[in-house]
């Protein structure tokens, strides 16, 4: 296999590394680069435990290979604080116990950072659909809509 | 899960230098878009490709307009994409409506129509909508372009018409030349992410007749002439859904799996048929849950 020399931001800083074709961007972003936010859970797209921000849209990292990530934005839950909505996102999650084990947490985080960018006043079913691919096991999801919609509201 | 097959990666910005590298390699050669599928193959070991062709940085498979009444949508448009898009909302409403049930937002940012009919699983949420739409699909290799009727598209489980050598450059859907309403009814476990059980997908005109077609209740998603020859130039109601709930019999054959037993399916095939096309008529009035509502069984 021929290694590929790739350049991309992640969270605001250029990076340089050499992967293979084979090599998986959750595997480099949290084997090679440190980032940890990503997790690995179901590793085949279902969970939404990896997701990323990648061109400002949340994609699956566990579902795209690391050498595509070359010139694109990258941005995980590590850098996110640039986006507008993150901060209050985690802080609402926080005051609300929106999350028990915490695993889910970062893509949950991402999914919603994406929809509030699109939509600053979703309803309640488009912010479920909107974290429908992030898979919670602790909190039912109750607590979570509610601290994405009192995000909106501002409470 | 590391991916332990052996392949080269290459991005050809150039077409030709596409169609090149499928020539040589044919079997051997895997067209990645989205990479939705497969990468999850590629980790499973089911694909073993020793080259893998990005094919995002071709801009011949790019687009997505209406022209003349022909809805070219590019091999590389996702799903998002699709959802975004005003003309498919406004004109194409049962492909909206089915774009909204593939997977999740994180998939759909990556994933394609032309890769979701490439990876033809019997449940494929796209398909019964573009046959519907009388859909065609556009193929280019070193020797020519071929155009495929949807109906002759898919052969099999995950078994398509494409050739080894070949690559998807785009689907294009006709334009029902009359005002119609339509529905995408789909058999899932939850309002979510899930993969359809069943799907049963239908326009009905002003003129009473009507298009059906279905997808996971048989080997490949396929129209239904024999319920829209019972249905065609009838008004909707009890007796009629019950006649063709029974043509509908003769024309899916579902298995048992995981997800439902055959009988389950052959039951709700019938139930999902009637609620489809009474949401499709209602909306044809303006009536009915708004498209994208209500659709999930």
């Amino acid at each position: 296999m021929k290694p590929h020399l790739i350049q991309f931001t992640l969270n605001g800083e250029k990076v340089s590394l050499t992967v293979e074709p084979s090599d998986v961007l959750l595997d480099v972003l949290r084997g090679r680069l440190g980032i940890k936010s990503p997790k690995v859970g179901c590793d085949r797209g279902d969970c939404g435990t990896c997701t990323v921000l990648m061109d400002g849209k949340t994609v699956r990292s566990c579902l795209a290979l690391a050498v595509e990530a070359h010139g694109a934005d990258i941005v995980t839950l590590e850098g996110a604080n640039s986006r507008k909505w993150t901060q209050k996102l985690q802080k609402k999650f926080h005051e609300k116990n929106a999350f028990q084990c915490g695993f889910c947490a970062p893509g949950v985080i991402l999914s919603a950072t994406e929809l509030l960018e699109k939509d600053p006043n979703p309803t309640a079913h488009e912010i479920k659909e909107a974290i429908a691919g992030n898979l919670c096991r602790c909190t039912g999801y109750e607590p979570i809509v509610e601290a994405i919609e009192e995000t909106v509201k501002g409470k | 899960m590391p991916i332990t097959t052996e392949f080269e990666y290459v991005k050809p910005k150039d077409m030709d230098e596409a169609l090149h590298v499928f020539s040589l390699y044919r079997e051997k050669a895997r067209a990645l878009a989205g990479g939705t599928d497969l990468i999850v193959h590629l980790k499973e070991n089911l694909a073993r490709p020793e080259v893998v062709v990005d094919v995002k940085a071709l801009e011949e498979l790019a687009g997505l307009d209406l022209k003349g009444g022909v809805l070219h949508i590019g091999a590389r448009v996702t799903f998002s994409e699709l959802i975004a898009s005003a003309v498919i909302k406004g004109k194409f409403p049962v492909l909206w409506e089915a774009s909204l049930t593939v997977a999740s937002t994180g998939v759909r940012n990556r994933a394609t129509l032309a890769g979701n009919i490439c990876s033809a699983v019997p449940s494929a949420d796209s398909a019964p909508a573009l046959a519907l739409y009388d859909a065609e699909v556009l193929t280019l290799s070193v020797k020519g372009a071929r155009r495929i009727p949807i109906a002759d598209w898919f052969t099999g489980p995950k078994k398509t018409a494409l050739l080894p050598e070949e690559i998807v450059t785009a689907v294009e859907l006709k334009l029902p030349g009359k005002k119609h309403g339509g529905c995408y009814m789909k058999l899932a476990r939850y309002d979510g992410e899930d993969l359809a059980q069943g799907g049963i997908a239908a326009l009905a005109f002003p003129d009473n007749t009507y298009r059906v077609a279905f997808c996971a209740l048989g080997p490949k998603p396929s129209r239904c002439p024999a319920v829209e020859a019972v249905l065609n130039g009838a008004k909707l109601g009890e007796k009629l859904l019950v006649k063709a709930g029974e043509a509908l019999l003769a024309e899916i054959s579902p298995i048992s799996d995981i997800r439902s037993s055959k009988e389950y399916r052959l039951h709700m095939a019938q139930v999902m048929l009637g609620r489809c096309l009474e949401t499709a008529v209602a909306r044809l009035f303006g009536k009915g849950p708004k498209y994208g509502n209500g659709n999930i069984c």
